[in-house]
């Protein structure tokens, strides 16, 4: 299970005189879910464009299942399964429409491969109605449809879940996985929620500005990051006994928050009873995309 | 390359331009078709049921007397001139240059259609054949296909070569069926000039040719279809390099109108005449109409279409390969 399908080699984007991109290097491999994570503006789509060959980078290199995209594009597309930010189909036709259409841009894609894309996004109730009267959440089917006819290697999927309800979110994330563990697919998806690329993803990529910070299994992520935010009373008390332990940061309306270490954290609890502190919460949290932000970049602000 | 093209015509049909510019069409001929029917009403009321001799002669006095009427300007006066030397031809030659029938009336509406009424049809076609992919964003999935842009951009270009050819052949069918109803389908021999050229103010007549009808619509249809691939072709390239559509359009609308007014008013300004808009009046070589600017010619007029639809196309494939999609 360790074969690269997608290696992104140095890659930069400069408009004008700016650098938009900053050098860029990641590897995805065979059958996992790896996710882009950002706030807005720091450089994700911009990215995706170039890897789906939208935006010519200004140098670097793309690999998708080992063609590279600008000197063969073709072959790499035909690998590649996309969609960029909303799946934009053509309204005035019928889903189907949509895929035959599609599908004529491929190299030979039979009708039964189309039925069973259709069955597998569960649109098949609907496939036949034109595409205006569909629900957000049936059209992001439909574009994963399109996006399947070709059977890639690799799935790119810029913010699939962004403007669907809870439970198609949920419908989305269970596919995605499906597709990873079961199809073998590569799948890369871009975010700014990170509760999001937490539960969906194996690996991620926290890029800032135009340039990836860290690449890591997302528990390691979070592991790193996790805290423990305290309620008790006298404050100044638990604060003294705390900061004995580890560091301790004053959080708001009086909280005090530390890091969650595994197996020493429930000690600290026992220590603050043992003085007398009354605890009245203690509440271990996963950190905000913000606060791993600030972390991260060394408390530069998001912009 | 089939099945893609086969793609792009299935997004033209379906999007119902092409109706659209159909009902258009119709709705016109029908309209000047009444009109003009008023007309020989009125005539008939006027001189009563006269040979068309009498009534070319009636219209050659007419012109003769607006002519010595003062307020008139040079140019006007000029061209006047030179209608009355030409109906005067075919009085002598006893050639009846409005036969009455559908084919005449297809070869006079054609006539006047070409350089505004039938490339603002095509416009509305052409407009959005590759804006309207970049406005919905459908862009991106064409784009990141396993298909090279340029075959993208043929496929859409071949498209617009089969609706233009479409749209110029309804034209011809629409104003022959619709007026057809009252003035009758006959007509396709009469006789008809052509090769007036202009000299100065003097009509030239010894290149004239006469010919039956049919030949001269076939000939003037060409024309036609050819002036509406340039105006498609120049709109195509505005349609890739504008984003939006109705911005395009109206840089196009923007062009043909003032072509259309340009043609009346810049005989002094001598380098108009490479203005792609000025040059759309083909059909004005072949019934001997005076050029907007002295000097040019049918070969003229088409080398510079042809110029400037092929710098067009170039101009629209180096931008859409090269493009940056955001």
């Amino acid at each position: 299970m360790s074969e690269i399908t997608l290696s992104v080699k140095g890659l930069k984007k400069t408009i004008g005189k700016k650098e938009i991109i900053k050098g860029i290097d990641f590897d995805l491999k065979r059958g996992e879910v790896f996710g882009f994570l950002g706030p807005n503006g720091a450089g994700k789509t911009t990215t995706i464009r170039m890897l789906v060959g939208l935006i010519k980078p200004s140098s670097g290199s793309i690999e998708i299942g080992g063609y590279n995209v600008r000197k063969h594009f073709t072959e790499a597309m035909s690998q590649m399964g996309c969609i960029v930010e909303n799946p934009e189909l053509y309204s005035f036709l019928t889903g189907w429409e949509n895929l035959e259409h599609f599908a004529r841009m491929l190299p030979e894609v039979d009708r039964n491969h189309m039925k069973y894309v259709v069955e597998l996004v569960r649109l098949d109730e609907r496939i036949h109605d034109q595409v205006k009267t569909y629900s957000l959440g049936m059209r992001q089917r439909l574009g994963i449809a399109q996006a399947l006819l070709g059977k890639p290697k690799v799935l790119i999927l810029d913010e699939p879940t962004n403007g669907l309800d809870p439970m198609g979110i949920r419908e989305m994330r269970n596919f995605i996985r499906y597709l990873a563990e079961e199809e073998g697919l590569t799948v890369l998806v871009s975010s700014h929620l990170l509760s999001e690329i937490q539960l969906m993803c194996d690996r991620v990529a926290i890029i800032s500005k135009g340039s990836v910070i860290k690449v890591d299994y997302v528990e390691n992520l979070l592991a790193m990051q996790e805290r423990v935010i305290w309620q008790a009373e006298p404050r100044d008390v638990a604060k003294e006994i705390l900061a004995g332990f580890t560091s301790v940061t004053d959080g708001v309306d009086g909280a005090l928050i530390t890091p969650y270490i595994e197996g020493e954290t429930a000690g600290w609890n026992r220590a603050l009873v043992e003085k007398g502190v009354e605890i009245k919460e203690m509440n271990r949290k996963l950190p905000a995309l913000e606060d791993l932000f600030l972390e991260l970049t060394g408390g530069e602000t998001i912009d | 390359m089939i099945n893609l093209v086969r793609n792009e015509m299935l997004k033209i049909v379906r999007k119902k331009r092409i109706l659209v510019v159909a009902g258009i069409i119709a709705v016109l001929v029908a309209l000047f078709t009444y009109s003009q029917f008023r007309e020989i009403e009125r005539r008939l009321e006027r001189f009563g049921d006269v040979d068309w001799r009498t009534t070319l002669q009636q219209q050659i006095i007419d012109t003769q007397n607006r002519i010595t009427s003062s307020g008139i300007s040079d140019e006007w006066k000029s061209e006047l001139q030179l209608r009355i030397q030409q109906q005067q031809y075919y009085l002598d030659n006893n050639v009846n240059p409005m036969e009455p029938g559908a084919p005449t009336f297809a070869r006079v509406f054609a006539e006047h259609s070409i350089n505004l009424f039938i490339p603002l049809m095509i416009m509305v076609v052409a407009a959005d054949i590759v804006s309207s992919e970049r406005s919905a964003g459908t862009v991106k999935l064409l784009l990141t296909r396993p298909v090279k842009r340029w075959k993208i951009l043929m496929s859409k270009y071949l498209t617009l070569i089969l609706s233009v050819s479409f749209i110029v052949v309804l034209f011809g069918v629409l104003s022959f069926l619709i007026s057809g109803l009252i003035f009758g389908y006959q007509g396709w021999s009469a006789p008809v000039l052509t090769g007036f050229s202009v000299e100065g103010n003097e009509l030239q007549t010894n290149a004239i040719q006469m010919i039956p009808q049919w030949q001269y619509l076939l000939m003037e249809f060409s024309l036609v279809w050819f002036v509406a691939l340039i105006v498609g072709t120049i709109t195509f390239m505005l349609s890739v390099l504008i984003r939006n559509t109705p911005a395009g359009m109206g840089v196009m609308l923007a062009a043909l109108i003032s072509g259309a007014i340009l043609s009346n008013m810049v005989s002094s300004w001598d380098s108009a005449k490479y203005l792609f808009m000025i040059n759309l009046n083909l059909t004005g070589y072949l019934s001997g109409q005076a050029p907007p600017i002295e000097g040019m010619t049918l070969g003229f007029s088409l080398l510079v279409l042809t110029l400037w639809g092929i710098a067009a196309l170039i101009v629209s494939f180096a931008v859409f390969i090269r493009q940056d999609i955001y």
